[in-house]
């Protein structure tokens, strides 16, 4: 039987319940909640005067009550050493989410750790060492002393290229400012560490080069662009499901028409409809559908394209758009260069790119009319282009993004309301980095070092490269067996015996092994491995600063204890330099030692003041305090005022070379930000100027980038991209998709975050999701004899994985759609270990076999096998 | 997954629920000392209402028919599937009943008689009406609220509980 709680009431918060900010820590929506926390032996009434929401909850309420608490908005939590009880749901006063809370989001009170309830009984307490053959506890002074020991004599003996590094550097619960901050100053500032990658990727580079290098950051516009669009382009990203709530609240309401008046206000004289949106997949997705539902069939224009053809498909819009002259000429002129080249360089006839796309002629035609054809009266037509992981890890990264950004620039609409040309994001943001020049560009292929045998020790935070890495099968195998040389050594000497463990180690390291320490809230599975593990805080267990998908920046407040000895990073992060400045100092080399000084902090606010408030752009004006008071809409980064001071000083400027960010009201892409800053911090116009740190006025930000035409180049103009198409770019693809039957399509679930490190551990989700599942067409499961549920292998050259097997109709013959980074199941396992030119991973084009394990184990018997799909009634 | 041990999760399942409701009991006691040294002790669990919602003979297979529990401001549907399902009742194992408020924002859901799902136009949740309210697809954070049934001798339908809360109410029965 389906999951159920069997929770048949819930506590009410009294009317003076704590109340804290709460930015959802999961996708990049960064919807707003509030944490209600009281205590354990008091509670609240149903009357409206008896409660903390304020609402009436004596009768049944009515649909999108602001009163309603789901079970999985419960728990009981520790708040200052205490037992409380904590309700976390969303706020409708969020102009972001207005209430909405999403199957991720609204389980956060559910998947906060709790000994009283018993959720979350994973997460890690306690700082762990490698003793007696088990994962051991031990002090924080005492693991990171060994780390640094360990971490020092590498470096001595290779140099910082033996010392490789894997950490987060995103937001949310995948950073956030202070956090991004501390580790960046400890590994690119006290440290050069050039051998580092992030958490889904094998290298430290931007998944949007291309935008960026054209001088367009790509997150350029707002929420509210969505809205005012007459048609929304999307390329590469089921919205439904990894930006639910920015779907939900801000695209269906123009699919519907029902933000007709809100376009007529801002944008009196020209016409309005509702919206058209084009949507760009290989796979029929719920988003598709809800699209469908809401809009019509007939406003709806899905481009199933062969997957990895994007780029020849924007190609020939971006001809056709010209060809016609459906082009914004001033803007071209005052704002672009290179415009003329490009379309002499990229010119693909509508014709050639039907043959290539899978697409018709007509479909083709048409999407570049509701894209660029001017509205009745001549009027500009509004277009928001969008894309994620479709183009980010698809064929020919570099170049399909940029074919993109061409089609945006040239019907001129970057900067403007209604518009943007957009990443969509999975995890938020919260960057701030000292710069990461020194990587260099190709930046180093790090999981190929790693099998190679390169370096002697790793350093992991918040990565689990077990379930989100290509050639996942091969990376494991290696690294189980370079740690595993390491855990013998450490075996074959007293634990007890620092000065003979480190020996042991070194000797190991010696002869290829491989010592490596995790950082991390929950134990991985690449933290299965490590010698060392650290507990660390999550999001509303420390105070944490992030950014979502429109810029918009908040202060999550803190509302609970970490679990046990558990940490916020940046305090680990600073620990652990203060033990490389003593293992340094002792060793008698003082000038190393001095570089890992500036690190006494002792909140997560210290590491706030010295980073983000130093070093970003508009960081001046943004204080805890001020954030605190604007609640859970903050404003959008970057910061160039204050209310009642207003904007320093008017206009705009781009900075003097690519990528920099100047100190106070510069405009340039948000995470656009590489190389990250100058040198100095403060320097120039906004230093003299700097605001006062108290107070709590509200920040000034800024609502689009680019609004003033120019852009992130030394001559602030955009630049058009030629980018020709290439065919499968990454080597061997081809091979591999001739070889094998299916394409292995690949992405997420709605009710799973990322990959799934909190979700393993809750009931609902795995009971939903025992093992991943690969949708498949049912006359492909027929011919391969497989019943709904069946467990199958999926299997090629690169490796092999496994998953369930779930019919869908809507699926296309030899194409398959496997649930991304599972636990039970890794599809990197199967993703060849080719990139693009930049060490972009290419996951989304693998094709592979499939053949039958077993019937369908216990655990998924009692599922749905149904379509996911939403039909409307009748 | 790791830690999958199906013993001690069905203890936590079972502990977590305990544990929101001692929580209430408790609060209830040092709220009121006042209380006349007689009055009743708070019950642990929601006392439910029985309450027939049809007779056996009413029921058409994959016919949905509109029904309210525990009281007329809790719309539901009772349905006799037409094949026999874990949790039916009934002569055929086949009827059951639910809740239509859908659990993510209460908007109210409809029945389809082709795949026997009750969907949400509200944001396009899907609910399996033969695997116990399992969502297929869809935002809320729980399945959908399944009410326990009994059939008497005289084919009488009896609802007797209800096995999740319900879209906007504190409590499945309001005081
Ligand atoms: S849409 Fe994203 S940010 Fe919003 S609640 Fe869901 S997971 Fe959180
Ligand atoms: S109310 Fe049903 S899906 Fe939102």
């Amino acid at each position: 039987m389906a999951y159920k709680r069997n929770i048949d009431r819930l506590p009410i918060p009294p009317r003076d319940a704590r109340v804290n900010n709460v930015t959802c820590h999961f996708c990049i929506v960064g919807c707003g909640y509030k944490a209600y926390t009281w205590p354990m032996n008091r509670q609240g009434g149903p009357a409206p005067g008896e409660n903390a929401y304020g609402e009436d909850l004596r009768g049944q309420q009515g649909a999108d009550s602001a009163g309603w608490v789901a079970p999985s908005m419960y728990n009981v939590v520790k708040q200052d050493g205490r037992d409380v009880q904590i309700v976390i749901k969303p706020d409708h006063d969020c102009v972001v989410n207005s209430g909405l809370g999403s199957i991720r989001g609204a389980r956060m009170a559910e998947v906060s750790y709790s000994a009283v309830t018993g959720t979350q009984q994973a997460r890690l307490t306690d700082p762990l060492i490698w003793r007696y053959g088990t994962m051991s506890p031990t002090s924080w002074e005492d693991s990171l002393s060994l780390v640094a020991e360990v971490t020092r004599r590498v470096v001595e003996e290779q140099g910082e290229d033996g010392l490789i590094v894997s950490a987060y550097d995103h937001g949310g619960a995948g950073g956030g400012y202070e956090n991004t901050w501390a580790t960046g100053k400890l590994y690119f500032e006290s440290m050069k560490v050039k051998n580092i990658r992030i958490h889904n990727r094998p290298a430290y580079n931007s998944e949007v080069h291309g935008t960026r290098d054209m001088g367009v950051g790509e997150l350029n516009n707002c929420y509210e662009d969505a809205e005012l669009a007459d048609t929304i382009f999307v390329a590469g990203a089921n919205s439904l499901e990894t930006q639910t709530n920015y779907f939900l609240n801000h695209w269906v309401p123009n699919l519907r028409g029902t933000s007709l008046d809100k376009k007529k206000q801002e944008l009196p004289n020209e016409p309005h409809a509702a919206a058209r949106v084009i949507i760009v997949d290989p796979r029929r997705t719920v988003t598709i559908a809800a699209c469908e539902a809401e809009a019509g069939k007939d406003n709806v224009l899905h481009l199933q394209i062969n997957s990895g053809t994007d780029l020849a498909l924007f190609n020939a819009l971006f001809t056709e758009i010209a060809s016609r002259g459906w082009v914004d000429r001033s803007f071209i002129n005052a704002s672009t260069t290179g415009f003329d080249a490009a379309v002499a360089g990229n010119r693909t006839s509508v014709e050639d790119a039907a043959r290539i796309t899978g697409l018709s002629v007509a479909d083709i035609r048409k999407a570049a009319s509701w894209i660029a054809e001017p509205k009745q009266g001549g009027a500009r037509r509004r277009t928001m282009f969008a894309y994620e992981k479709g183009i980010i890890w698809g064929n020919d990264n570099y170049r399909t993004n940029q074919a993109m950004v061409n089609v945006a620039l040239a019907t001129g609409n970057i900067g403007r309301p209604g518009g943007g040309c957009v990443r969509l994001g999975g995890h938020q943001e919260g960057y701030a980095r000292p710069s990461d020049a020194h990587v260099g560009r190709p930046a180093a292929y790090v999981d190929q070092l790693l099998i190679q045998g390169k370096g002697g020790i790793h350093h992991v935070w918040g990565c689990d490269h077990f379930k989100t890495t290509l050639n996942a099968g091969e990376f494991k195998r290696t690294y189980q067996r370079r740690t595993n040389m390491v855990k013998e050594a450490m075996d074959s000497v007293p634990a007890g015996d620092r000065p003979a463990q480190v020996e042991a180690i070194m000797k190991a390291i010696r002869a290829g092994g491989l010592f490596t320490v995790n950082v991390d809230i929950v134990p991985t599975q690449i933290g299965s491995c490590a010698h060392v593990v650290l507990p660390a805080a999550t999001s509303g267990e420390m105070n944490l600063t992030s950014m979502n998908g429109e810029r918009r920046m908040r202060l999550t407040e803190r509302y609970m204890d970490p679990p046990g000895r558990a940490m916020p990073d940046c305090l680990i992060a600073a620990r652990l330099a203060q033990a490389l400045e003593r293992t340094w100092r002792a060793a008698g080399k003082a000038e190393v030692a001095d570089r890992f000084r500036g690190y006494d902090w002792q909140t997560e606010e210290d590491a706030f003041n010295d980073g983000y408030r130093k070093h970003e752009k508009g960081g001046e004006f943004v204080t805890y305090a001020r954030l605190r008071a604007m609640g859970t809409n903050g404003f959008q980064e970057p910061a160039v005022g204050l209310a009642g001071t207003g904007p320093v000083a008017a206009g705009t400027t781009t900075g003097a070379t690519p990528g920099m960010v100047v100190q106070g009201p510069a405009i340039e892409g948000a995470r656009g930000k590489e190389p990250v800053q100058q040198a100095g911090p403060n320097t120039g116009l906004s230093a003299a100027a700097a605001p006062p740190s108290g107070g709590t006025e509200p920040i000034i930000g800024t609502k689009r980038l680019y609004a003033d035409g120019k852009f992130n180049r030394p001559d602030g103009r955009a630049t058009f991209a030629v980018a020709e198409w290439r065919g499968l770019q990454a080597e061997g693809k081809q091979a591999e998709k001739d070889k094998h039957r299916f394409l292995i399509n690949n992405g997420r679930a709605n009710h799973v975050w990322q990959s799934a490190y909190l979700d393993q551990h809750n009931d609902f989700v795995r009971d939903r999701f025992p093992y991943p599942y690969i949708e498949m067409n049912p006359a492909d499961m027929q011919e391969l004899r497989l019943s709904p549920g069946d467990l199958v292998e999926v299997f090629n050259g690169n490796g092999a994985t496994q998953a369930v097997a779930w019919p869908e109709a809507q699926v296309r013959r030899n194409e398959t759609f496997m649930l991304f980074a599972y636990p039970t199941g890794v599809q990197g396992n199967v993703v060849s270990k080719a990139t693009n030119e930049l060490i972009i991973p290419n996951y989304k084009q693998t094709w592979g076999d499939i053949r039958k394990i077993s019937d369908a184990p216990a655990a998924v018997r009692h599922l749905s096998w149904k379509t996911q799909e939403y039909r409307p009634a009748g | 997954m790791s830690g999958c041990n199906k013993v001690a999760e069905a203890g936590r399942r079972f502990f977590l629920g305990r544990g929101a409701l001692a929580a209430a009991g408790a609060a209830a006691v040092a709220a009121a000392p006042a209380a006349p040294a007689k009055a009743a002790p708070a019950l642990a669990q929601v006392t439910y209402p029985r309450a027939k919602l049809a007779n056996i003979r009413d029921l058409k297979p994959n016919e949905p028919l509109d029904i309210a529990y525990p009281d007329a401001d809790s719309p539901g549907v009772l349905l006799k599937l037409g094949t026999r399902v874990e949790g039916g009742v009934g002569p055929d194992g086949d009827v059951v009943a639910y809740s239509t408020l859908c659990p993510h924002k209460g908007y109210p859901m409809f029945y389809r008689t082709d795949d026997r799902t009750l969907n949400c136009p509200g944001h396009y949740s899907r609910f399996d009406c033969e695997k116990g309210g399992l969502q297929v697809w869809g935002h809320a954070t729980q399945n959908l609220a399944q009410y326990r049934l009994r059939v008497d001798g005289n084919g009488d339908i009896q609802a007797e509980g209800v096995d999740e809360l319900i879209y906007g109410r504190h409590s499945n029965v309001l005081g």
